[in-house]
């Protein structure tokens, strides 16, 4: 493992991956990679999670693409350094901010969508001019073989290398020296990654996750707008790898009177999207693995939240399949309401009056995204300033993770530091300060021995006062 | 109301804790939020520092030796200067910033909107106490946080004399100085802060960032390193040789994270380079520095020790071209000059941070990216003296440091324009106008959907003619999509 990060330095140093054209091969390898490979990649992640092909290009395969699309079109400009104004009292001067690669960085991938969140942070990092190491999860195994293998079939071995194992690969290789680490998981893993990185002063991109709420008011009476909502809701619950995904909808806040309304529609679509029989789901992941599935049968344990199933709650334990579940008030002190789901189980909360929904929601730690189906200006406008999330959708769910202009990280809680557009490039590089000076003019009261004169002078040069300084200089200025 | 005699209650844990619920309290209750709440704090922090120069000069002086031109400027007016550009910008920064949107989403509208990150702690250090204490706090106002500033115990006059003035002035509910020296701090790390400023050294830097993982707490670390001044020949010498001086012993005598550490330059150049030093160096301080009134002295025992340590050793001292005077009873070195030290002594391993310039001579002035980069840390800051323009792309290009200066040093402080952090050893984020509000903002995309133009393509049951249109929306061209709807394109 010293000797993978040793080459990858020494990659770094003789400054292969600096090049711009080095960067635009290595994206342009990745799309040949993703085109030419897309049946392996549907059929691993079909193996690791039972994911449908339009789901598995919709998050997966079509989001990497994307993503080395743009990177492609846009590094020229990412690159170029960026001009500052500078004040005429540094005349003459240039001020540019350049950015340059960090180094060596290392990406921890997740498994819930081992393709993309692998690749897509492996994209900002090439663009940005660094050697990297991904370690995608364990948890993934037929998508960690696939990267194990194309990976070096398509891109520079000496600078771009991946490496399988399970946790103590992981422990071991954040003992060394990264100059980045870019971590997709669990909030307990992140503070694993946080401290090991802090002995060597690493920098590092959480991207956690969190309870994220979608709250809806009375756009339900509207027959149409509920509809909307309604698939809309259901799309971002089932659909990302059946909850499974940092960014699905955790649960649901809706007035009293207007839960049934919402659970009626909502069982609808689901039928419709996936079936109404556990045999006979479709179009739906399942879940990862035993210890995943356990976790989530047993959030139905408790008796008080069995009682408070008003739809689904059967499951294949073979399978690894749990049926599309809605649950209707389960006691806010339940597991179920303080842990991340990560499931196909939705709580729909009732409150009184749609307003508390920003109070329950900063009860809890800052989710990654916080969806609110409204029309209501009023009532967005303190949604935004009241309550503090990663990002905020209105009227959606998901596809904010397709806007690429768009920042995609956490807060507090769910995570620092975002990627996705030119927000990777910047995520994986250093922005160097750079001032150019001239020898002249030479400014004498910048030096000693000091004077009371000298002392008005700079006084009011930092305060960028030229009339008082040409006073002064005039004589006209007691000094 | 009870005794007069006050006894000095112990900050620990629990006094953290009470510090951390009020300042969250006021924080949920939305007082910093305001625009007018930032700027009346912004409007009284000009005001503390208008009525009181005095002294804020005499504090620093107390704890430094710190000549009164480099109080004024360094601290007080660049101070000034941070909070007038945060006054006069800060609506604007508060503004959302409008997002471009793509086909992909389409019809959707885009933003970003900047949010205070909450509750914030500012930890900053002894060299420059006033400007690193405050100049942090100005950010942190402006992106509307509550904060808790801890100043060092080891400028104290500053930091009861920030702690008086900060009462005084500023709201106390949301803004609050605590005192003290480890047990404070380690109190006050093991709070969960939304996010941590600290400015120092690499070794404290770690127990900071190791204690701020346990709460995902996000930090800014504004470290240092060995900052080298590369001279070429064929430059104006008198000119960069005062340029240096100025950065080094006229920045609180080499204590700052930004000074000159040590200078690279050819074999052939430096007995001119050194003699432009001598002459310049008396002329600014005269024939008996350690007399001189316009040089800070070591701050204190500790640090001159550690200086002398560097000094004394044995293949080093007997470089010593010029200075080497001490005076310990008022902690002063006089500026010195080492012509050629080892690679592996003391002086060349660590930051030196004070009045002691070696100058290491090399071939050819091109080697010296090499020899920097050599070092396996990246300091805050890299000079370049030279008027040859391919001298300068190489630098900027080979040189990793958090900032670079051409025929110039320090300068790129007052530089609002310019990010002020390091990368590597020297530190990670940064600050200085702008990017000190951005630094304590937490910047949140905002995606504003319609009901109208739901596609169902995106809803399952999954078909193949669904997966031909995802294609084509994700890659965005309109003939894709075209193509797709009317069945031409690859299932």
């Amino acid at each position: 493992m010293e000797e993978t990060i040793a080459e990858l330095r020494e990659t770094f140093r003789s400054g292969t991956t600096k090049s711009v054209s080095w960067r635009k091969k290595q994206l342009k390898a990745l799309l040949d990679l993703v085109n030419e490979n897309e049946d392996s990649i549907f059929n691993a992640l079909d193996q690791d999670l039972g994911k449908s092909r339009v789901e598995s290009y919709r998050d997966e395969v079509g989001v990497v693409k994307k993503s080395a699309t743009y990177s492609l079109s846009c590094l020229d400009k990412w690159v170029a350094p960026k001009k500052g104004e500078v004040p005429l009292l540094f005349f003459p001067a240039k001020a540019e901010v350049m950015p340059e690669p960090l180094g060596v960085v290392l990406i921890f991938s997740s498994w819930n969508f081992p393709i993309s969140l692998a690749l897509d942070p492996l994209i900002g990092a090439i663009s940005a001019g660094n050697t990297v190491l991904i370690k995608p999860s364990e948890l993934a195994p037929a998508c960690l073989s696939f990267l194990v293998q194309t990976i070096p079939q398509y891109l520079d071995n000496k600078a771009i290398k991946v490496i399988g194992g399970g946790a103590d690969v992981g422990e071991r290789l954040l003992e060394l020296k990264w100059d980045k680490i870019f971590f997709t998981g669990s909030p307990r893993v992140g503070r694993l990654v946080m401290t090991a990185a802090a002995k060597h002063l690493t920098p590092v991109t959480l991207e956690l996750g969190g309870k994220c709420p979608a709250i809806v008011d009375n756009t339900l009476s509207n027959p149409s707008k509920a509809k909307v909502t309604a698939k809309r809701i259901v799309g971002g619950k089932w659909g990302p790898c059946t909850g499974q995904a940092c960014i699905a909808i955790d649960y649901v806040l809706v007035e009293e009177k207007l839960a049934s309304t919402l659970i009626d529609i909502l069982k609808k679509y689901i039928k419709r999207f996936y079936g109404d029989n556990l045999k006979e789901l479709k179009s739906i992941s399942r879940i990862v693995n035993k210890n995943q599935f356990q976790r989530l049968v047993n959030l139905l344990k408790d008796p008080h939240v069995a009682s408070s199933v008003v739809y689904g709650g059967s499951v294949d334990e073979e399978k690894l399949v749990i049926e599309p579940t809605i649950l209707l008030d389960p006691p806010l002190d339940s597991e179920i309401m303080n842990e991340e789901i990560f499931g196909p189980l939705l709580p729909i909360i009732t409150l009184k009056n749609i307003e508390e929904s920003i109070e329950f929601i900063n009860s809890k730690p800052k989710p990654l995204v916080i969806y609110a189906f409204t029309e209501d200006k009023a009532f967005k406008k303190r949604i935004l300033s009241e309550t503090s999330s990663g990002s905020v959708t209105f009227n959606d769910s998901m596809v904010q993770f397709l806007c690429d202009s768009l920042p995609f990280g956490g807060v507090g809680q769910s995570g620092f530091g975002r990627y996705h557009g030119k927000y990777s490039f910047d995520t994986f590089s250093h922005e160097k300060a750079v001032l150019h000076r001239a020898f002249y003019p030479e400014l004498e009261p910048r030096y000693p021995p000091w004077t009371n004169f000298k002392l008005m002078f700079i006084k009011l040069a930092y305060g960028f006062n030229y009339f008082g300084l040409m006073l002064l200089m005039l004589g006209f200025k007691k000094s | 109301m009870g005794s007069e005699v006050e006894k000095k209650a112990v900050f620990d844990t629990e006094s953290a804790k009470e510090v951390v619920k009020e300042l969250r309290d006021s924080f949920v209750a939305g007082k910093t939020k305001t625009y007018e709440w930032r700027r009346t704090q912004l409007a009284a922090m000009l005001k503390m520092m208008d009525e009181n120069e005095p002294q804020i000069v005499a504090a620093l002086s107390d704890d430094l030796s710190k000549p009164e031109l480099e109080s004024s400027i360094y601290e007080i007016a660049m101070l000034k200067n941070s909070c007038k550009l945060a006054l006069k910008e800060m609506k604007h920064w508060m503004m959302p910033e409008k997002a471009k949107t793509s086909m992909t989403t389409f019809p959707s509208s885009a933003e970003i909107v900047s949010d205070p990150l909450g509750v914030v702690l500012i930890i900053s250090a002894w060299n420059y106490p006033f400007l690193l204490s405050l100049d942090p706090v100005v950010g942190a106002i402006a992106a509307g946080n509550a904060i808790v500033l801890k100043p060092s115990e080891i400028s104290p006059a500053t930091a009861s004399l920030l702690a008086k003035l900060v009462k005084k002035y500023l709201d106390c509910s949301c803004i609050k100085v605590v005192e003290g020296a480890v047990p404070e701090t380690t109190a006050l790390l093991e709070q969960k802060w939304d996010k941590i400023m600290y400015t120092g050294n690499g070794r404290i830097a770690r127990i900071v960032m190791a204690a701020a993982a346990k709460h995902l707490t996000p930090v800014v670390l504004e470290l240092g390193g060995k900052c080298p001044v590369i001279v070429d020949s064929g430059i104006n010498l008198q000119v960069a040789t005062r340029r240096i001086i100025a950065g080094k012993w006229g920045c609180n005598n080499g204590q700052a994270c930004i000074s000159p550490d040590y200078i690279i330059t050819t074999k052939d150049y430096a007995p001119e380079l050194v003699d432009s030093f001598k002459c310049e160096l008396e002329r600014f301080y005269g024939k008996n520095p350690l007399e001189s009134k316009d040089l800070s002295r070591i701050v204190n025992s500790n640090h001159f020790a550690r200086l002398l340590k560097l000094l004394d050793e044995d293949t080093v001292s007997s470089k010593i071209v010029y200075g080497g005077e001490r005076d310990e009873t008022n902690l002063k070195i006089a500026p010195t000059i080492l012509l050629d030290v080892p690679k592996d002594s003391l002086i060349m391993n660590e930051e030196i941070f004070g009045p002691l310039l070696p100058i290491i001579t090399i071939d050819k002035v091109e080697g010296s990216f090499d020899l920097i980069n050599s070092s396996g840390t990246k300091p805050l800051a890299a000079y370049l003296f030279t008027n040859n323009k391919k001298l300068k792309e190489k630098f900027v290009e080979k040189v990793s440091a958090g900032g670079l200066v051409v025929n110039d040093t320090t300068v790129h402080l007052a530089e609002p324009a310019l990010p002020f952090g390091g990368v590597g050893d020297s530190g990670m984020g940064a600050y200085h106008g702008k990017f000190s509000f951005d630094t304590f903002s937490h910047k949140k995309a905002v995606l504003y959907r319609s009901f109208a133009g739901d596609a169902a393509v995106r809803y399952p049951p999954y078909t193949a003619g669904k997966l031909r249109l995802m294609r084509a929306l994700l890659g965005g061209s309109i003939m894709g999509i075209i193509r797709a709807l009317l069945g031409w394109s690859k299932p």
